[in-house]
């Protein structure tokens, strides 16, 4: 175990490595950094002095992988690749083309974000089993055909209409919750529930669609049939045998999603005002603050990896038959 | 006039011809036949399928593009001819000017007057703030009050059209296919809705704003009729794009095992481990960059958003294939196994040959399935991208376009909601009849879900 | 055991199955036509056919587990002079389990996985009786003992996949045991074991039907279970009984022909090949296949699975050598070996003198047009997507037989002729044809090269008894004709006699014993291979 681990930690390197060649790669061949002055100066004022004097303010003045000017060991370091890419490793981010502390603010924001996403997961999965159980129980029947249509009609409504509409009967029309907005101080759960029951609703159809799935195609295993030749009751049979083998995909199917909750969502938090992750890179997707989004994408790829190895290590937890070695 | 083919134009095209070529080819084997036959059996099947295809035939309509010729200026004598620098396509010509009896700004769905005041000067010149009538909503009438009468004329005129037109679209079905079993019923009656609501939309909307105006003063249903084009484009475009890439390395991967599947596998888990929200809307900003700076390449703003347009489809496609490259790869290992693969290596087949005969033929079915739920995946996401600012140019319909006023709007009073339920209805219509239509296929197609309907 | 008053008068009578009919709900097929049928207290009745012929169906029937597809349209089931039908689910309910009790083919998927072995019989014991806590464990274990699971104790708390095979079917019959119930029902009990694993499983079952006087339907497809295991016989043919009577009579005097070739199809182990002294065709020395393990952070090769480890063997020119092993002894990896689809870590192969092993691709050409090969399952050796002519074509051309596509298209004709088969299959697809169908046209694509050897890997053991027979012998002609040999892979000792030259018997890699086929199964050296003979099935009862 201890082992697999060191290993699957070891495999992320590669990958980190090839994040950020590709980040690395996008944002500075593909798009040379004197495009990039030039995006960010406005057509206007594009001369090549102001660009030049905005690549050296913001450390883009060097060569891209090596520097022949430079000497010894300073030829690989004193380059675009080192200082703005390879410096991410140290989870040393710097500072954004606006010229703030990445590192600082990725801090201070990821909790706003954890406040809602985590309320979201939990709930939602929640809510997703009890929707999906209580299908399962009224397999068969018309009523299971409607609910499945249910779903499906839940899933084709887009996410923006779900926070538009969220926002206009609870907050606008009957007043029960703030619009937007979040303060960490002052009764921050009135600001959440709305995020939170949005974001639950959202992901009722494809969720408890899913988990529909999951339960019937346990409910054909052949332990069902032992378990009925017993003469365990259906509604047992549902919860002592098919649920716990059922948990086995939810959990490794969720648990993935687990790290990246830091990540926070990019629509409910700026469509509600919550100063999270999501929003942040929202922003500076907007402002197109290559920096910011560099930092994220590398985060958010840690935190992938990470969740990855999370999923194996649920499965031993939850499956009894799955060693790793 | 002179027509203009737009490179997603082309596109499109080619995607439908080479679809039809797969099909017309598919069709001889008789597993698929019977399996979509089995998805064409259920009056669902029939019924989001033809909705589909609705779509399909908008979009496809809205894609035959040119620019009118410009009036000659009077006085000017010359024999160069000049075009418009806007675009027109067959699908605007078919909605009878639709897209031209522009407002002022918003107007309620029939409304006579528009939506805000404005200072006016009424008959004796006296300035007045009042709501001003609409420039082509029901002027003619001599009293308001008859409005809704009208309405009803007018309607039921056009439903008797309708009827007709139906009856005759269905007609001709009915005599070619005579002895079929499958349901056809269903999709002749949806037919028949369709025509009737479309021949409704465009003979009401000479006389009325059916679902009113929005800021601009544009006609709202006629947006959310052009916002299908996009909808459908992109969906298809994209998946189509990253079938190549996935198949191939997924094949490889899953066949060759060894080296190639490390490298294939390292490959995808690199690329999904970025955030793909991020990944996406760095590389359309980056291309965003590009187009800026190289504002020659594009001689009118149309086939400057439609690049842009494609470039969304190139990067949505690049970077979304990981998961089907991951079932191919596991379907190809799983068929390696099989029975008849190892039989081929005992004859000393080459490995070219395996896979084209042996390996390709019966992965298709992951290629389809996972092309269809993609599909409504890829208009849902498009609504978001734009959100975000790094979907469709603003320039080009799209639904999103008209959601993204839509906070603003309803928390006017009264709120203006008939923007966001236009794009909401049309987007609606659609992936709901794509994830139906997806089930059905992937029941059909899946084994795993085949077999649990068989009931053993 | 208790009787109620009111029975009738044979009151040992326990279960009474009356013209029960079964249908498909949708189509309105019949699955059971009036089947009836008395299980009688002490004794165990046999319901064998092969699949689809209804065996199990009845079985599910009975205990009203039936898939939804399925309905019950006429008939009844008594116990205690009671009709099972017409209960209430919640009274079937104790019914299931307290009174009837069920045991399953495949005891690994029929447990359920997450949850441990002890912990599923006691939840059949907490259903119908008040026991709980230490004396409900103390009861499980008890259990355990009884059906010989050795140290009850801590496999009480194994989850099924850590039991073996014969273990996990031990648990399912102490599940099936708990409540004590008075009916058996064991659908195919030891089919997915071991030979020898199966011979133990099916005494522990004789002896619990005599120690607790039980009264056992045993539902299979094999006639040597039946031999070996049942006091009374019914043989079940398309939803129908055709045939019933005591065990003994049965296998004397079948009065049914389909009967008759059933059991036919054991062994008689009186009648050989002849050997004749043949020049080698393919020799083995010393083959070794060698599957790497690998542990710890960087995955480094620690150790070998030795699934070949070390084999030597023979065989003539037109003579078959029979392979034969339990399943994971490696004896179908060995097949793969020869034919190059797995590498081999050690040993030579020379095929006619000349050495085989490791070639490239291009340099085996000339010998895959020499080997052949027939697999197991004839459903997945042939792609779905292509026509019986061109899978049948395929090595033609690639092995570049030189003939036109007029030549090859009479090819085929012909070599469907020879397997029996009508010419006009090539233009269908496979999934049109039966098992037997397909092993056959597997057969005719096998020959289609004019190959010296053909490597059979178990290729019937997934076909029903009667077709079994048909091929085998259609093997033997098509060896008489072209003087082709065989290498027949199989774990199923009992076609031995009638096909095989030479038998090899292979266990964990190595081949343990082999020689004539004579002289192997009627002088078994080999404490294995002893045993292996033991828990054959055969018509005379030895």
């Amino acid at each position: 175990m201890l082992a697999y681990i060191i290993r699957r930690l070891l495999y992320a390197i590669p990958i980190l490595i090839g994040v950020n060649l590709l980040t690395f790669t996008l944002f500075f061949v593909v798009n040379s950094p004197d495009d990039m002055a030039a995006s960010q100066l406005g057509e206007k004022y594009v001369t090549p002095e102001a660009i030049a004097a905005w690549k050296t303010k913001n450390g883009y003045n060097k060569p891209l992988f090596v520097n022949a000017d430079a000497e010894g060991l300073s030829a690989l370091t004193d380059t675009i690749f080192f200082t703005k890419s390879l410096r991410l490793f140290a989870f040393d981010f710097g500072r954004s083309e606006s010229g703030r502390d990445i590192t600082t603010d990725v801090s201070t924001r990821m909790w706003p974000s954890l406040a809602v996403a985590l309320p979201t997961f939990m709930v939602g999965i929640w809510v997703n089993i009890c929707v999906a159980l209580l299908v399962v129980m009224f397999h068969a029947t018309r009523l299971d055909r409607w609910a499945v249509f249910l779903f499906v009609s839940l899933m084709s409504i887009s996410y923006l209409f779900y926070i538009i509409g969220g926002q206009y009967l609870l907050a606008k029309t009957w007043r029960l919750v703030p619009i937007s907005g979040f303060n960490a101080d002052n009764q921050p759960w009135k600001f959440l529930i709305l995020p939170v029951l949005v974001g639950v609703v959202a992901g009722i159809g494809s969720g408890a669609r899913w988990y529909r799935t999951l339960f019937l195609e346990e409910a054909n295993q052949d332990y069902v049939r032992t378990a009925r030749a017993k003469g365990v009751s259906e509604i047992s049979i549902l919860f002592r045998h098919i649920l716990p083998n059922a948990l086995i995909p939810i959990l490794t199917g969720v648990v993935v999603l687990i790290p990246s909750l830091f990540m926070g969502s990019l629509l409910i938090e700026s469509f509600f005002g919550i100063p999270g992750l999501g929003s942040y890179m929202l922003d500076a997707i907007k402002s197109q603050d290559f920096a910011i989004v560099r930092s994220m994408v590398f985060i958010g790829s840690i935190l992938y990896i990470f969740g990855l190895i999370l999923t194996d290590i649920s499965y031993t937890w939850a499956d009894p038959r799955v060693r790793l070695t | 006039m002179k027509p203009l083919v737009l490179w997603s134009d082309a596109l499109i095209y080619l995607l439908v011809i080479s679809l039809s070529i797969f099909f017309y080819k598919l069709r001889q084997d008789p597993q698929t036949r019977e399996r979509w036959g089995q998805v064409f059996a259920s009056r669902l099947g029939m019924v989001t399928f033809t909705v589909i295809i609705a779509y399909v035939g908008i979009a496809l309509l809205d894609s035959l593009h040119f620019r009118r010729a410009l009036d000659a200026t009077e006085g000017v004598e010359s024999g160069e001819i000049f075009y418009d620098n806007k675009v027109t396509s067959v699908l605007d010509v078919m909605l009878g000017g639709m897209g031209e009896r522009f407002e002022r700004t918003y107007s309620a769905p029939f409304a006579l007057k528009s939506f805000e005041k404005k200072n006016m000067k009424d008959e004796q010149g006296l300035a007045i703030r009042d709501y001003p009538p609409l420039k082509h909503a029901g002027q003619y009438l001599a009293d308001p009050a008859d409005k809704w009468f009208d309405v009803l004329v007018k309607t039921t005129a056009a439903l008797l059209w309708g009827l007709v037109i139906s009856a005759l679209v269905v007609g001709v079905q009915w005599f070619m296919l005579r002895g079929s079993a499958n349901p056809w019923y269903a999709s002749w009656g949806i037919q028949a809705v369709i025509i009737c609501f479309g021949v409704w939309l465009v003979s009401i909307s000479h006389y009325y704003h059916v679902l009113g105006t929005d800021l601009g003063g544009t006609d709202v249903a006629y947006q959310s009729i052009k916002g299908v084009r996009t909808g459908v484009l992109l969906g298809t475009l994209s998946t189509l794009i990253m079938l190549p890439i996935a198949v191939t390395l997924g094949v490889m991967a899953g066949y060759f095992k060894g080296w190639v599947d490390d490298v294939v596998q390292y490959l995808y888990t690199t690329l999904s481990s970025i955030p793909g929200i991020l990944l996406i809307a760095a590389s359309v900003l980056l291309f965003q960059v590009y187009i800026d700076l190289n504002p020659d390449f594009f001689s009118i703003g149309m086939e400057k958003a439609d690049a842009r347009f494609i470039a969304l489809c190139f990067i949505l496609g690049v970077t979304s294939w990981s998961t089907l490259c991951r079932l191919i790869r596991a379907e190809t290992l799983k068929i390696s196994q099989l029975g008849y693969v190892q039989a081929a290596h005992a004859f000393g087949v080459s490995h070219t040959r395996i896979l084209a005969r042996h390996i390709l033929p019966n992965v298709v079915h992951i290629i389809l399935i996972t092309f269809v739920l993609d599909f409504s995946a890829l208009v849902l996401a498009e609504a978001v991208l734009s959100y975000i600012g790094v979907g469709i140019d603003p320039s080009m319909g799209s639904w999103r376009n008209m959601i993204n006023g839509a906070r603003s709007e309803l928390s006017r009073e009264p709120a203006v909601w008939w923007t966001l339920s236009g794009a909401f209805f049309f987007m609606f219509v659609l992936v709901l009849a794509a994830n139906l239509f997806s089930d059905l296929v992937r029941d059909a197609f899946d084994p795993r879900t085949s077999m649990r309907s068989s009931g053993t | 055991m208790t009787h109620q008053t009111g029975m009738t008068p044979k009151t040992d009578i326990r279960m009474r199955v009356r013209n029960l009919k079964v249908k498909v709900a949708d189509s309105g097929d019949e699955i059971l036509k009036g089947v009836s049928f008395e299980l009688q207290a002490g004794k165990v009745f046999a319901l064998v056919g092969e699949s689809g012929s209804g065996k199990s169906v009845t079985s599910m029937a009975a205990m009203r587990l039936l898939p939804e597809a399925l309905v019950i349209t006429d008939g009844a089931v008594e116990v205690e002079g009671q009709d099972l039908f017409e209960l209430s689910e919640s009274r079937m309910q104790t019914v299931r389990g307290q009174r009837v009790a069920m045991i399953f083919q495949n005891a690994m998927t029929a447990l359920n996985p997450v949850q441990n072995a002890g912990k599923q019989v006691a939840e059949t014991l907490r259903l119908h009786t008040t026991l709980r806590g230490d004396a409900l464990r103390q009861r499980v274990l008890q259990l355990f003992a009884e059906v010989g699971i050795p140290d009850p104790d801590s496999r009480y708390n194994f989850y099924p996949h850590q039991l073996s095979g014969g273990q996990q079917q031990r648990v399912m019959i102490a599940m099936a045991l708990a409540c004590e119930p008075d009916i058996l029902i064991a659908d195919e009990p030891t089919t997915s074991l071991d030979v020898t694993i199966q011979e133990q499983v099916l005494e522990l079952i004789r002896d619990l039907t005599h120690s607790r006087q039980l009264a056992v339907l045993l539902i299979t497809h094999d006639m040597g279970v039946v031999r070996n295991t049942a006091d009374e016989v019914a043989v079940m043919y398309r939803g129908e009984i055709i045939e019933r009577a005591v065990v003994d009579d049965f296998f004397h005097n079948p009065q049914q022909e389909y009967s008759r070739r059933l059991i036919d199809a054991l062994p008689d182990l009186t009648h050989f090949q002849s050997v004749a002294v043949e020049q080698p065709l393919l020799q083995l020395d010393d083959v070794k296949v060698y599957f790497p393990i690998r542990q710890g952070v960087l995955q480094r090769v620690v150790d070998y699975t030795r699934a070949v480890d070390g084999v030597s063997l023979t065989i003539g020119r037109g003579e078959t050598y029979a392979l034969v092993g339990e399943s994971g002894s490696g004896k179908s990896t060995l097949g793969r070996a020869i034919l190059n689809l797995d590498d081999i870590a050690g040993g030579r192969i020379t095929f006619k003198g000349e050495p085989i092993q490791s070639l490239p691709r291009r340099a085996m050409l000339p010998y895959r047009k020499k080997i052949q090969v027939i697999f197991q399952n004839p459903f997945s050796s042939m792609n779905p997507r292509l026509t019986v002519g061109e899978i049948i074509t395929e090595g033609m051309i690639s092995l570049g037989l030189g003939l036109s596509a007029a030549g090859r298209e009479e090819r085929i004709k012909q070599l469907l002729q020879r397997v029996q088969l009508e010419p006009e299959f090539s233009q269908r697809y496979p999934h049109e044809f039966s098992g037997g169908q397909l092993q056959r046209i597997a057969i005719a694509r096998a020959l289609a090269v004019e190959p010296e050897l053909i490597i059979c890997d178990e290729p019937t053991s997934a076909l029903d008894v009667s077709i079994r027979a048909e091929v085998l012998d259609l093997l033997q002609e098509l060896q008489r004709e072209f003087g082709v040999s065989y290498l027949f892979i199989t774990h199923d000792l009992s076609i031995v006699p009638s096909l095989a030259h030479h038998v090899g018997v292979m266990r964990s890699g190595k081949i343990v014993e082999q020689g004539s086929a004579q002289q192997l199964l009627t002088n078994p050296q080999h404490p294995y291979t002893q045993a292996l003979l033991a828990s054959v099935p055969r018509t005379d009862p030895a």
